[in-house]
């Protein structure tokens, strides 16, 4: 939706449609352009799904891999599919939702793309947690999960805590937030010499985030988490487009600034943390896949929905490149998300601003 | 019974209390103008009355209810603000930002209707935004701007409206521009406009009601001819003047007395026979 051109009179003052009847008093405002983003999206999901479904060492059909989803396919296939390949597939999805849905709320309530949580110190803080699992209590799986949600959600709150003063300021949470990711990094750096060389490995496998070895049991918890708060992200969307004019002329307009910030705090912090224990501290897809939807979309606001596509195509994407690359070597997903991401990101920001929007 | 009214209200922030034990009663569709010295708690009124600031002590009444005790959105349907610098989101077009003064008329289920579309066709042609409904805020002039946020509170269709400053950074012209604009918008719409200004000429040439402050107190107010005179500028502004009536408009104008190079000139007595007041 670039600018038309001036003088240009037009009939309907937004590209929208509107739905809905008069006598329900129900109508809602599409907007066109992200409809459409969305079903790209979502066909490109869809695509790269099947393509992380069927190829691999031992390459399945499509014809033989779709019944094997649902329960009806036979022998080797059902076994690749339902218990190696879909699980982990599934995980990486809902995880890229997660992460982006997440990074959409704390960017909209910074008003600044690097108030997201992998720069706030949120993933640090999780890190921080489950490392201390790992090398001291030497937990297993579920209590690093335990450790990293813990971690990231003080983190959280001590950042915010700290930030907060009559209304958190962007620049405030963000430098509070880096140097409450600095702290912590060096806190990890210190528990990593002190690990032996195994403990080390593990821990340097989780810290890149990684969706290997990904069962049912790493899809439930996200998937349940995510029927809870991807709607309330939803709810909380329409607010924090009104708090992004900033917080008298949003309250001028009805928005209850205070409650509206508090929700989304709490939606953001527990999307991040359940992101973070089902597949570690994954990069740059918090911060990108926002700052991709919007640019997408062309509207500004969290774009709570697109963030939540582009965030699972990224994710996924990335993992497949992470398997296939340089099999029979699987890097971590987190090495991919950097760069796919950051590619796409630093792309889409060199374009726009030649164009003269950053 | 006046629709916006303020009892005994103590406003401050955190421990600075800038305005004590006030009582003030908007006139009910006067365009009321709050003028006064830098600090003397002219925008804290404005806030307080517009439920940005919750008074320590008394209360703001709108429609003889605490404006407190009345739902959000039910008040943001009464009575609009147009905060000092307001913030636009980077890439939002023209008529995205206009359409976001009708949230306190939507809901969950009714987002979007005929009647918001309605409202952002006459908030942008009233404002004289129409041809730029496509443009992005962020490429926008100054002048531009303000109208585009001019439109957006006018959107919100509130019979009641309140504005910070709206000529701040703006040049003379589009200060004039911005302030004819105000006078429309209240003549045709039989509203009620409380704004604050900087400018005391402005103020007198387009209100019909003023209040002039000094240090968190009503010193005086009612009809600029009526109460606008050298005395008062001296004891608001501490500036010595005179007062000669605007040749355009018939209001009163304040021409600041000159100031002569070392000193000041025999007390009382004006370089051309009139008499200032000391």
């Amino acid at each position: 939706m670039t600018g038309g051109p001036i003088g240009a009179i037009r009939a309907r003052p937004v590209h929208t449609r509107i739905l809905g009847s008069r006598r329900s008093g129900l109508s809602v405002r599409v907007h066109t352009r992200s409809c459409l983003v969305a079903g790209v999206l979502v066909a490109l999901i869809l695509v790269v799904s099947a393509v992380i479904l069927t190829t691999g060492d031992y390459p399945i059909s499509l014809r033989d891999a779709i019944p094997a989803i649902v329960g009806r396919g036979n022998g080797a296939a059902q076994f690749i599919v339902t218990t190696l390949r879909l699980p982990r597939l599934l995980t990486g999805l809902l995880v890229g939702v997660a992460l982006g849905v997440g990074g959409a709320v704390f960017q909209s309530l910074s008003r600044n793309p690097l108030g997201s949580p992998d720069i706030v110190g949120f993933d640090t803080g999780a890190a921080t947690g489950a490392l201390l699992v790992i090398l001291v209590l030497h937990g297993t799986m579920f209590q690093i999960a335990a450790g990293s949600v813990l971690g990231g959600v003080a983190t959280a709150l001590l950042v915010y805590l700290l930030a907060v003063r009559r209304g958190v300021q962007g620049y405030r949470l963000i430098l509070v937030g880096i140097g409450a990711a600095a702290m912590l990094s060096s806190v990890n750096s210190y528990l990593l010499t002190r690990a032996d060389i195994t403990d080390a490995q593990t821990a340097a496998v989780w810290l890149t985030g990684s969706l290997n070895g990904r069962g049912w049991e790493h899809v439930r918890p996200v998937a349940i988490a995510l029927a809870v708060l991807l709607p309330l992200a939803c709810l909380l969307g329409r607010e924090l487009r009104m708090l992004e004019l900033g917080d008298d002329t949003a309250r001028a307009l009805g928005v209850r600034a205070e409650r509206t910030r508090l929700a989304s705090v709490v939606v953001g912090v527990g999307l991040t943390a359940i992101a973070t224990a089902s597949a570690g501290p994954i990069a740059f897809v918090a911060l990108a896949a926002p700052q991709i939807a919007r640019r997408l979309t062309a509207v500004p606001g969290p774009n709570v929905l697109p963030s939540a596509l582009v965030g699972a195509l990224v994710l996924s994407a990335s993992d497949l490149a992470a398997q296939r690359a340089f099999a029979p070597t699987q890097l971590p997903v987190g090495v991919a998300t950097g760069v796919i991401g950051g590619v796409y990101l630093v792309w889409l920001l060199a374009r726009q601003w030649r164009r003269g929007h950053g | 019974m006046s629709r916006l009214r303020a009892e005994h209200v103590e406003l401050a922030y955190d421990q600075r209390t800038i305005v004590r034990d006030l009582d003030v009663t908007i006139p009910d569709q006067s365009f009321t103008v709050i003028v006064g010295a830098n600090g003397c708690g002219k925008s804290t009124l404005l806030r307080g009355l517009a439920r940005m600031l919750t008074p320590r002590a008394g209360a703001v009444l709108l429609d003889g209810q605490q404006i407190r005790s009345l739902p959000s959105k039910e008040v943001a349907r009464r009575l609009g603000l147009l905060p000092q610098g307001p913030i636009a989101p980077d890439g939002i077009t023209v008529s995205d930002l206009v359409g976001r003064g009708r949230y306190p008329h939507q809901g969950l289920l009714r987002q979007w209707s005929p009647n918001d579309e309605l409202a952002v066709t006459d908030a942008m042609t009233a404002t004289g935004i129409t041809e730029l409904a496509d443009r992005y805020v962020d490429e926008l002039s100054g002048g531009q701007r303000q109208r585009v946020w001019l439109a957006m509170a006018l959107a919100q269709q509130t019979p009641i409206m309140l504005l910070d400053e709206p000529t701040t950074f703006l040049d003379i012209a589009h200060q004039i521009d911005v302030l004819d604009l105000c006078r429309d918008l209240h003549e045709r719409g039989g509203r009620t406009l409380i704004l604050v200004l900087h400018d005391l000429n402005h103020a007198c040439r387009y209100a019909t009601h003023l209040i002039a402050m000094r240090q968190g107190r009503i010193i005086a107010e009612g009809g600029p001819g009526e109460i606008v005179t050298a005395e008062l500028v001296e004891q608001v502004f501490g500036l010595r003047c005179r007062i000669i009536t605007d040749p355009e408009s018939g209001t009163p104008l304040v021409v600041p007395a000159v100031r002569r190079p070392g000193g000041a000139h025999p007390d009382g007595i004006s370089p051309d026979g009139g008499s200032y007041v000391r």
